[in-house]
């Protein structure tokens, strides 16, 4: 039992090095698992029990069997004084033969009568036997002669014995290299005048043997009874754990889009109830995402319809307005006017209806985006080309600044030609006449377009605001483009739409500056633009330092889709 | 039968828009006849014989897109669809089922008037031009292709524009130089419908058009000849 309590905890003690990683792997099995945590509580709890009732049940066995031996050892040990004292009755305390008659004494106990009379110790099984003379209780000096292994007597039988006591004792004695177990018995023996102790040394290795196969059947008994349970109890949590687990991962395919998936209910138990409940949640759920794609549905099939019912109308009169303006030279000389307004007001009545639109298309998350590689140079020349002639009309230079060598960047280069025309017509409408610049520069991830005018500028916190639907910096100023007011909020966008950001710097008097900063690449996260977003590096003219990273302030990048 | 002024057929389901197309188409010199629905629209291609199809894409009946697949099948008449649609979905559906080009609604009246006219002109040919492309033999003044004997009908588009890359067999022509050339486009604008077009005679005269061997791609730049 000693044995198997230190295999025991020695098993708690795992190498000291991977402790720690251990024991966060099974706290984490631990936690996850439900199974885990079940079996091995019964595991601990039923081999308590086992050891427990191994311990009581070894010792019971332990105690009946030693009882056994004694009883049988005190009956040989009576049996062996009678035969000594028969054999010894006659000796003369003095004679010189004493110790050869010892000896024959001796003999007799272990070799059993030459007539062939059987032992009458056969229960009590092999003995040493000791035979010691003198000692008495009454002061009687003997001898001293012994016969036997007299030193593994121990002091405190030998004490007993010779007050004249019948004793038995249990002791360790080594023989040879290794310790066996005995039973000593011991008694005085009369002879003719003298006190005489004879010993009986019964080796317990039998019982020993005995008790150390019992051990090892309980150990391999407990063994299989806790694997047995572990077994069971695995089992058992598995019925419980498995329709757990189904329900789960129909929950997470649920959640994951999956909407007409739903738990099997068998039966009418505790599972069943929750797959009943899980399945109406479900089931209301889908219903309310139906409803609402239904609604985004009729939204798509509204702006359709819209555009199309206002664009049919809209081309009976357009038509109209061109016959007119062409043939304006015949008209009464009052009508010139309002014809040329009624052109020039159709084509911005068109512009905001195309915008109105392809944001309602962009709220609406059906913008779709065709992405495509091409050279980011050739359509930021388009989308300036397109301004040439307003700029012209308004007298203000435009500079390019392109990269000698070919940028290719994965884009959709409608859309960003739209974008770099929205910047460069914003900046042409606020640039007062100023130079208006455009810069295109890449880094290995990014390309970056940036358009910096030198008008009025923005006022504190109107980098966000210009991004807002028909906003308008000064309501007073005249409009040379006629801009929808929707151009820079479409360009946020679309810029989004491709993964990018698209960010505004201003000062008042100083000007402003918008930097677009595409992915090279679809899907790659920006990190960081090629071009710096703020003023000049004029000497004394960088209150804002240029930012590399993206611009908190302005509500460009990922996150609000 | 010999006419002066190009015929076009104007299929428009909304009165006062097909009025007016007629009286701008009028105003612009051609000679004009409006349709309002979808299913009448096959017929009287067949009965007038119009030089072009002025198609609108959404028609009560029958979608303009039937309406067009319906009159290719029979005829290699020019069709300029009119669309008040201009996502790429749409945009494409119309030229696969057969549009030549097509216009957003409101379209400007001198960009359609240019657009029909370019539908409508001819490329002058040599009386005695005889070209080669791949394996196709082309008669130019007799608008004949054929590949080994065998004619192969293209539509008037789809010659022009197979002409204009059998004419110059070394260049590689460039999307928006085709747009000019073949569509008579001003400014580079949707090259979609280039894509759209060589796609539509690949599956006519390629023998795989997996594989073409007469109007080759060259990547990033655009298209050229095949060697013969």
């Amino acid at each position: 039992m000693t044995s198997l309590a230190g295999r025991a905890t020695d098993g708690l003690r795992p190498a000291a090095g991977g402790v720690s990683e251990l024991a966060a792997m099974f706290g984490a099995i631990w936690r996850r698992s439900l199974k885990v945590r079940v079996v091995s509580s019964t595991v601990v709890l039923s081999s308590t029990v086992v050891l427990v009732l191994g311990m009581v049940l070894q010792a019971q066995l332990a105690q009946r069997l030693i009882e056994n031996k004694t009883q049988a050892a005190l009956l040989q040990a009576e049996n062996s004084r009678i035969l000594v004292e028969s054999e010894l009755g006659a000796v003369d305390p003095t004679s010189a033969s004493l110790a050869g008659r010892l000896t024959t004494a001796v003999d007799r106990l272990t070799n059993p009568d030459p007539t062939g009379k059987p032992p009458a110790t056969a229960s009590a099984g092999a003995y040493e036997p000791v035979l010691v003379d003198g000692g008495g209780p009454q002061g009687v000096v003997g001898t001293g002669q012994k016969i036997g292994p007299l030193e593994d007597v121990p002091a405190v039988l030998r004490s007993a014995v010779e007050r004249g006591a019948l004793a038995h004792k249990i002791t360790t004695v080594q023989r040879g290299s290794t310790a066996v177990t005995m039973l000593a018995v011991g008694m005085p023996v009369a002879s003719a005048g003298r006190t005489m102790q004879l010993y009986l040394l019964f080796p317990l290795t039998a019982e020993q043997r005995t008790l150390n196969l019992v051990q090892s059947t309980l150990v391999l008994g407990g063994m299989v009874l806790l694997v047995l349970i572990a077994g069971i109890a695995s089992l058992v949590t598995r019925q419980v754990v498995v329709p757990v687990r189904q329900a789960a991962e129909i929950a997470e395919r649920f959640a994951h889009g999956h909407l007409s998936e739903r738990i099997l209910v068998v039966g009418e138990d505790d599972m069943a109830r929750l797959g009943t409940s899980f399945n109406e949640m479900a089931a209301s759920i889908q219903r309310q995402i139906r409803q609402l794609e239904e609604f985004g549905e009729l939204q798509r099939g509204f702006t359709s319809d819209v555009s199309h019912e206002l664009r049919t109308p809209l081309t009976t009169v357009r038509m109209a307005a061109d016959l007119l303006y062409e043939s304006r030279d015949k008209l009464h000389p009052v009508l010139h006017r309002p014809t040329e307004l009624l052109v020039s007001e159709l084509d911005r009545f068109e512009a905001l209806l195309a915008d109105l639109l392809e944001i309602s298309r962009l709220d609406a998350g059906v913008a779709e985006l065709h992405g495509e590689t091409v050279d980011v140079r050739a359509t930021v020349a388009h989308a300036a080309a397109s301004v040439r002639a307003v700029a012209d009309r308004a007298g203000t230079p435009l500079e390019l600044d392109l990269p000698a060598t070919e940028v290719l960047a994965e884009i959709d280069p409608r859309r960003v030609e739209r974008i770099v025309r929205n910047l460069l017509t914003n900046a042409l409408d606020h640039g007062e006449g100023r130079p208006v610049q455009m810069t295109v520069a890449a880094d290995s991830d990014a390309v970056a377009v940036l358009v910096r005018d030198h008008g009025i500028g923005l006022q504190p916190g109107q980098q966000d605001l210009v991004f807002t639907r028909f906003w308008r910096g000064d309501p007073s100023r005249d409009r040379r483009t006629g801009g929808t007011g929707l151009g820079l909020s479409i360009s946020l966008e679309d810029a989004r739409l491709h993964g990018g950001w698209l960010q505004a710097w201003g000062e008042p008097g100083r000007g402003s500056a918008f930097r677009l900063t595409l992915p090279r690449s679809r899907g790659t996260e920006l990190t960081g633009s090629p071009l710096p977003l703020g003023p000049d590096n004029a000497p004394g003219d960088s209150p804002v330092p240029g930012l590399p990273g993206p611009d908190p302030a302005v509500p460009a990048g990922p996150g609000r889709q | 039968m010999v006419r002066m002024a190009a015929r076009v057929l104007v299929v428009e389901d909304d009165p006062a828009s097909a009025e007016m197309l007629a009286i701008a188409l009028r105003q612009a010199g051609f000679e004009t006849a409006v349709v309002g629905e979808g299913p009448r629209a096959i017929p009287a291609v067949r009965e007038l014989q119009p030089d072009l199809v002025l198609l609108d894409l959404m028609l009560p009946g029958m979608s303009g897109i039937d309406v067009c697949k319906a009159i290719r099948a029979e005829s290699g008449i020019p069709i300029v669809m009119l669309t008040a649609k201009s996502d790429t979905v749409d945009v494409v559906l119309g030229l696969e089922s057969g549009a030549d080009d097509y216009m957003v609604k409101p379209p400007k009246t001198q960009e359609l008037v240019a657009r029909l006219r370019a539908r409508l002109r001819r490329i002058e040919a040599d009386p005695a031009e005889q070209l080669t492309i791949g394996d196709l033999a082309i008669d130019v003044p007799g608008h004949q292709v054929s590949r080994e004997g065998t004619p192969i009908s293209l539509t008037p588009l789809e010659f022009d524009l197979l002409l204009a890359l059998a004419r110059k067999p070394r260049q590689v022509f460039t999307r928006e130089v085709l747009l000019e050339q073949v569509w008579g486009y001003q400014h580079a604008a949707d090259t979609r419908l280039v894509n759209v077009h060589v796609q539509r005679l690949r599956s006519k005269v390629e023998r795989d058009p997996e594989r073409p061997e007469v109007v080759l791609t060259v990547r990033g730049v655009g298209y050229k000849a095949g060697t013969p």
